[in-house]
């Protein structure tokens, strides 16, 4: 399916669950769907006989000063197309419903987005860091965020 | 000393003093500690492969460090890895010895800046005796470093550690 294809059939579908579609993007043509169905929209691109995209291959985050995205990189191994499908959240609340029940793969990659920019994944079945470690403070990824002076007393600065 | 069966055959005496004998000993068998931190480990293994043969100068790599006498620090030490480190250190029966490998391991490397998870030298948890530069040191660096390790050892002495 072409990307207005898909567009097409996620508006008709969910209608104003998809937000923005936007398909003259520089880099990669892309769709924004709002957070709240983002896990019913996944599932349905992923059991559509049309669609089926049956791999995640990657689940980004990104910071924008305000606001949090989330990127989902989708690809079918049927019909061979991909897809980008976007996310995004305030920052002052960063909560986005998990996919892990639909591709497992999510699991790891959603915990090294809350690790590194802390968004939660509501309904994630273990959501903690994965990188760093545990009582780590702060999410480094983020714009605002400061290296600590110290850490468990060993000096982090050059 | 050539064929050493020859040598003793008839019971002969050799004079040597307690030192240099304890240092001989010391430095023709430094076993290290086996583990690999980043790419500097790759180098490490290809010193310890056939080309190199980093076995020859009798470093044989354990996987405990009760059995160990250096630890080869290859590669970045991030700061949840730090603590690891120490522990491990800790436990190395003494004398023991740190080669730290690569500029990671030197100061922080290519993460000075912007490695807000990478300690900035391991030598701020562990005492460095070798540091070798290079990002990574080729395994000759490597050798070059364990043989100053060795002229290091070679000059130590009973009465006072660190010559």
């Amino acid at each position: 399916m072409t990307f207005q294809e898909i567009s097409e059939n996620l508006q008709k579908k969910f209608g104003d669950a998809v937000v923005l579609v936007k398909a003259d993007a520089a880099v990669d043509p892309f769709i924004v769907v709002a957070a709240q169905s983002v896990c019913d929209i996944a599932l349905h691109l992923r059991e559509d006989a049309a669609m089926q995209f049956d791999y995640l291959m990657c689940l980004s985050g990104v910071d924008r000063k305000g606001t949090f995205e989330v990127v989902y990189h989708l690809a079918s191994m049927t019909h061979k197309h991909k897809l980008v499908l976007k996310v995004s959240v305030p920052a002052d609340r960063p909560e986005v419903p998990t996919v892990e029940s639909v591709w497992k793969t999510a699991n790891w990659h959603e915990r090294e987005a809350y690790d590194l920019f802390g968004i939660i994944f509501t309904g994630h079945p273990d959501l903690r860091r994965i990188l760093l470690p545990y009582d780590w403070e702060g999410y480094p990824l983020r714009k605002d965020y400061e290296t600590p002076e110290f850490y468990n007393g060993m000096r982090v600065p050059y | 000393m050539g064929l050493l069966d020859k040598q003793f055959e008839k019971s002969n005496v050799m004079v040597t003093s307690l030192d240099s004998l304890l240092n001989w000993a010391r430095l023709s068998s430094l076993w290290q500690m086996q583990f690999g931190l980043a790419c500097c480990a790759i180098e490490m293994m290809a010193a310890s492969a056939s080309n190199f043969d980093m076995m020859r100068f009798g470093v044989i790599p354990r996987a405990t460090p009760r059995q160990v006498d250096v630890m080869i620090v290859s590669g970045t030490v991030t700061l949840k890895m730090a603590s690891r480190i120490k522990r491990l250190y800790d436990q190395m029966p003494e004398p023991r010895y740190v080669l730290s490998m690569g500029s990671c391991a030197n100061c922080g490397g290519p993460y000075w800046e912007h490695g807000y998870h990478v300690l900035k030298g391991v030598d701020r948890v562990i005492p460095v005796d070798v540091y070798i530069p290079g990002c990574p040191p080729r395994p000759e660096a490597l050798i070059e470093g364990l043989m100053k390790l060795q002229e290091k050892v070679r000059n130590e002495s009973l009465a006072k550690k660190h010559a």
